[in-house]
C-alpha cells in the first residue's frame, strides 16, 4: 500500500485548511492538549453523552472517545462535497419513488429486478403509495472517505435513521467552550442551526390533511437504545415531544399521543426506530414495540413517517453500486462524488476475483451495518480468511467486496503525541420540499494505529469537523 | 405534556426524596443505637418495620443488614441505591423535561455506591449518608433554580412532597415500633434520647427549640413533625405544598380533580387538629391512617393526569 493522503500535511508544509489548527497545536503544545482532552471527556461524561454498545458487556453507557484535533475542509472542498451530497440525496429519493411505483429503472435494465424486489428492506406494503412531497429519506447520512487531493469517495449511504448528528453539534460546542480563541474571527462556518433546519424539513412534509401548525414528534425505542442520548438531544433542541411507542395510539386512522390533558393529534413522526418495529399489525406481530395501526394511518395520509418505511432499500450495499447510474438515470447528470469500486459476489466472474484476492479486500455483508461481520483481508489471519471464504461460498449474494483503500489520515492525539489516524466523514443531508445541508458533519476516526474501522460500535472516536470560509 | 413524562417527573421527585429520607432515618437509627447498653437490634428492627422492608429471616437485624437492605440494594425501592438509580432512570426517560443542571446532578457520581460492599459501606457509613443528603440537596437546588415553573415542575414537586409527608410519618413510626426495654420508663433517659434523635434526623433541633422552648415532651415533638405549619419537613407543611402544587396544576388544566379535594380536606383537618387529641386517640393509628390517605392522593393524581 502506498502512503495514505495526509489531511494536514503536504510535501513542503501544512495544507491551507489546516494552518490555523497547526498554529494552535504549536502554541498550545501537545502536553496541554492531552490534559484538555481529559477535561473534555469529563464534561462529556457529566453531560451524559453516551453511546451504548450491544453485546459487549461492560459499561452500558460508554463514551465515544473525543479527539481534540479538528478535521478541516477548505471552502472549495466543501463546495464539491455539498453539491455531490445533494445530488446523491436527490437521486436516492427518486429511486425510492420509482421502485414503489413504475419501476422505470428496472424496466430500463439499469438495476436487476431481484436486487430490488427480493431485498429484505423492500416493503410491498408501500407499493403505489406516495409519501408527502415524494420524499422517502428525509435525513440522508452519506459516509465519505478521501484518498487524495480533491478525491472523495462515497463508502455507504444511510437512508433510514443515520445517527451521529448530536456529536457533530456537541463536538463543536465543546471545542468552542474550551478553546474560544481558535474560533474568533469566524473562520469556521457554524453548524448549530441544524436542529432548526431539521424541524423545518419535518414540518414541510406534514400530510396534506394537516391544517395549521403541524405537531411533530420524535419516536424513540426508549432510554435503553444506544442512540437515546441523541434522540433526547434532538427533541430537546427542536422543542418537540420525545415519544416512545406506548405514548402513541391510533384511533380512526389518526395518530394520537397520550398527554396529561388527554389525547393530542400527531402529524409528523421522526422515527428513530426500525421499519420492523413501527407497527405490529403490519410488520412484526411479535414486537412489543410499535404502534398498532400506525401504518394504516400513514397510508390514509393522516400522518407522515420520516424516513418512510421501506426506505432501507436505498442504503443496501448491493444497491449502492448502482447509485452513480441512478444519478445519470433520474437526474441526467454526471455523479460529482465517486463510488468505491465494489465487487458483487453474486456475479460469477467478480466472485472468483474476490475469492482469489481475499487477503487484500474488505468484504462486507450486504445487509450488515456498523462494521459488524466484516472481513478486512490485509488485517486477518489465514484461518479467519478461510473461515470467511466458506461463508461467502455458502451464499455469495450476501456479500460484496471492496479494495482496501488508502483512507486519508488526520492528526490525532495519542499518548501525548500527534499521530496520523484514518478518518471518514458523515454529513447529514435534509430532504423536505427543499434540500438543506449544514456545512459540517461527523468525522469518525479509527483510534488504533493502522486500523480502518471507524464505527462507533467498534471503538472509533470522533472529531470536530470544520468547514472554512473562503 | 406526555402523561409518561408527568409520571416520570412525579416519581423522580418521590425517589430523590425517599433516598434522602431513608438516609436520614438510618442516621437516626445509628444515633439511637449509640446509647450505652443498647445492642442496636431493636432500633434496626423498628427501622425495617417502618420502611416496610421485609426483615431477612428469623434472626436479629444488624447494622450490616441495614446497610445491605436499606442502602446497597440496587433493586429495592426502599434502599438508597435503588431509589437513586430509579430516580436517574426516570430522569433519563424524560431527559427533555429536565434542565441541564438537574440532569448533571443526577448523572454525576451515580455509580458511587456500586463499587461498595457492605464492609466498606459500614466503615464509611457516616460519609455515605452525608453524600446522599448532599446529592439530594444539589438536585433540589438545581430544580429550584433552573426549572421553569410549568406543569413539569409541579408534577415533580408534587411527587417529592407526597413522599416527604409519607417519610416523616414513617419516621415517627420508627419510634412506635421501638419498644423500650422493660427496665426503662416512658419519659426516661432512653425515651428522651430517642425523641431527640428524631429531631436530629430532620435537622430540626434548633427550629424545635425556637418553637417549643426546649421542652423535649413527646407530644411537642410529634406536634412539630405532624402539625407545625412552619417546619418544612412536617406533614402539615408537606400537605400545604401538595395542595399548592395541585392548585397550580388545576389552574393550568381547568377543572378540579379528586386528588385536589382529598388534599384540601386533609390540609384543613391537619390545621384544626390538636396533638393531645391525636395522642389520646392513638398516635400509631393516626399515622397509619395518614399514610393511607397520602397513598390515596398519589393514586388520585395518576388517575387525574392519565398515568
Amino acid at each position: 500500500m502506498s502512503v495514505p493522503f495526509n489531511e494536514m500535511e503536504e510535501p513542503g508544509g501544512v495544507r491551507a485548511p489546516y494552518r490555523r489548527i497547526a498554529d494552535w497545536i504549536e502554541e498550545t503544545g501537545t502536553q496541554l492538549l492531552g490534559r484538555r482532552r481529559d477535561e473534555a471527556e469529563a464534561i462529556f461524561r457529566k453531560i451524559g453523552i453516551t453511546f451504548a454498545v450491544y453485546g459487549e458487556g461492560g459499561d452500558p453507557e460508554r463514551l465515544i472517545p473525543f479527539d481534540l484535533i479538528p478535521r478541516a475542509f477548505a471552502a472549495s472542498e466543501w463546495d464539491q462535497l455539498d453539491r455531490g451530497i445533494r445530488q446523491r440525496a436527490r437521486a436516492l429519493n427518486a429511486f425510492l419513488y420509482d421502485i414503489y411505483h413504475r419501476g422505470e429503472i428496472i424496466k430500463a435494465g439499469v438495476i436487476p429486478a431481484e436486487l430490488v424486489y427480493r431485498n429484505t428492506a423492500y416493503l410491498p406494503e408501500m407499493v403505489g403509495f406516495a409519501p408527502p412531497g415524494r420524499v422517502y429519506s428525509h435525513i440522508v447520512g452519506i459516509d465519505i472517505v478521501r484518498t487524495g487531493e480533491g478525491s472523495f469517495q462515497v463508502l455507504e449511504d444511510n437512508c433510514r435513521t443515520p445517527s451521529g448528528v448530536s456529536y457533530m453539534l456537541e463536538n463543536r460546542e465543546i471545542m468552542a467552550r474550551m478553546f474560544p480563541d481558535i474560533f474568533s474571527g469566524g473562520p469556521v462556518k457554524p453548524v448549530d442551526h441544524y436542529p432548526d433546519e431539521l424541524l423545518r424539513t419535518l414540518k414541510e412534509v406534514a400530510p396534506a390533511s394537516c391544517d395549521g401548525e403541524p405537531t411533530v414528534v420524535l419516536l424513540t425505542p426508549g432510554s435503553l437504545n444506544s442512540a437515546y442520548y441523541e434522540h433526547s438531544f434532538l427533541a430537546d433542541l427542536m422543542g418537540i415531544e420525545l415519544v416512545e411507542p406506548q405514548d402513541l395510539f391510533v384511533d380512526e386512522a389518526k395518530v394520537w399521543m397520550r398527554t396529561t390533558r388527554g389525547p393530542q393529534r400527531v402529524d409528523v413522526i421522526y422515527r428513530r426506530i426500525d421499519d420492523d418495529y413501527i407497527d405490529p399489525l403490519t410488520f412484526r406481530p411479535d414486537s412489543m414495540l410499535g404502534v398498532a395501526g400506525l401504518f394504516d394511518a400513514y397510508r390514509a395520509g393522516h400522518v407522515n413517517v420520516c424516513s418512510a418505511p421501506g426506505a432501507g432499500v436505498a442504503d443496501d450495499k448491493a444497491i449502492y453500486i448502482y447509485v452513480p447510474e441512478m444519478i445519470r438515470f433520474y437526474l441526467g447528470e454526471e455523479p460529482i462524488l465517486e463510488n468505491i469500486q465494489t465487487y458483487q459476489c453474486s456475479k460469477k466472474d467478480e466472485l472468483s476475483y474476490v475469492m482469489e484476492n481475499l487477503h487484500e479486500l474488505v468484504v462486507k455483508e450486504v445487509h450488515g451495518s456498523g462494521g459488524y461481520g466484516m472481513l478486512i483481508g490485509p488485517k486477518s489471519t489465514k484461518e479467519e480468511i478461510e473461515e470467511y471464504r466458506k461463508r461467502i461460498a455458502a451464499d455469495p449474494a450476501e456479500f460484496i467486496a471492496q479494495p482496501t483503500l488508502d483512507l486519508s489520515t488526520a492528526p490525532t492525539l495519542h499518548e501525548g503525541d500527534l499521530c496520523g489516524r484514518h478518518v471518514d466523514f458523515r454529513p447529514f443531508c435534509l430532504v423536505g420540499k427543499n434540500i438543506r445541508l449544514v456545512p459540517g458533519g461527523l468525522t469518525r476516526v479509527a483510534l488504533r494505529e493502522g486500523s480502518l474501522v471507524v464505527n462507533s460500535s467498534q471503538g472509533g472516536g470522533v472529531k470536530d469537523t470544520w468547514v472554512l470560509r473562503e | 405534556m406526555l402523561s409518561r413524562a408527568a409520571e416520570s417527573l412525579f416519581w423522580l421527585g418521590r425517589y430523590m426524596e425517599r433516598a434522602e429520607a431513608t438516609a436520614r432515618m438510618i442516621s437516626m437509627g445509628q444515633r439511637m443505637a449509640m446509647l450505652p447498653g443498647t445492642q442496636g437490634q431493636s432500633e434496626w428492627t423498628s427501622l425495617m418495620q417502618a420502611t416496610g422492608t421485609p426483615p431477612p429471616e428469623e434472626r436479629a437485624i444488624t447494622e450490616a443488614d441495614i446497610v445491605a437492605l436499606l442502602i446497597l440494594d440496587p433493586e429495592s425501592p426502599s434502599a438508597v441505591q435503588g431509589c437513586l438509580s430509579k430516580a436517574r432512570e426516570n430522569g433519563r426517560a424524560v431527559r427533555t423535561a429536565l434542565t441541564q443542571e438537574m440532569w448533571e446532578s443526577l448523572n454525576e457520581d451515580w455509580r458511587y455506591l456500586e463499587s461498595m460492599d457492605t464492609q466498606t459501606a459500614r466503615r464509611q457509613l457516616v460519609q455515605i449518608l452525608e453524600w446522599v443528603r448532599n446529592k439530594a440537596a444539589i438536585f433540589r437546588g438545581a430544580v429550584e433554580t433552573s426549572m421553569l415553573r410549568t406543569e413539569g415542575y409541579f408534577f415533580l414537586r408534587l411527587g417529592s412532597n407526597i413522599e416527604r409527608a409519607d417519610m416523616t410519618l414513617r419516621l415517627l413510626n420508627v419510634k412506635y415500633f421501638l419498644l423500650l426495654p422493660e427496665t426503662e420508663v416512658v419519659g426516661g433517659g432512653r425515651d428522651h434520647h430517642q425523641w431527640m434523635s428524631m429531631l436530629h434526623a430532620v435537622s430540626g433541633l434548633r427550629a424545635y427549640h425556637h418553637n417549643y422552648a426546649g421542652d423535649y415532651a413527646p407530644w411537642n415533638i410529634a406536634d412539630f413533625l405532624l402539625l407545625n405549619q412552619a417546619f418544612p419537613r412536617s406533614v402539615a407543611f408537606s400537605y400545604g405544598q401538595i395542595d399548592g402544587c395541585l392548585a397550580k396544576l388545576e389552574k393550568n388544566y381547568g377543572g378540579a380533580h379528586n386528588c385536589q379535594r382529598t388534599a384540601r380536606a386533609e390540609l384543613n383537618r391537619l390545621s384544626r387538629l390538636d396533638i393531645h387529641a391525636v395522642f389520646s386517640d392513638g398516635l400509631h393509628e393516626f399515622i397509619n391512617d395518614q399514610i393511607a390517605k397520602t397513598a390515596r392522593i398519589s393514586k388520585e393524581v395518576s388517575d387525574a393526569y392519565h398515568f
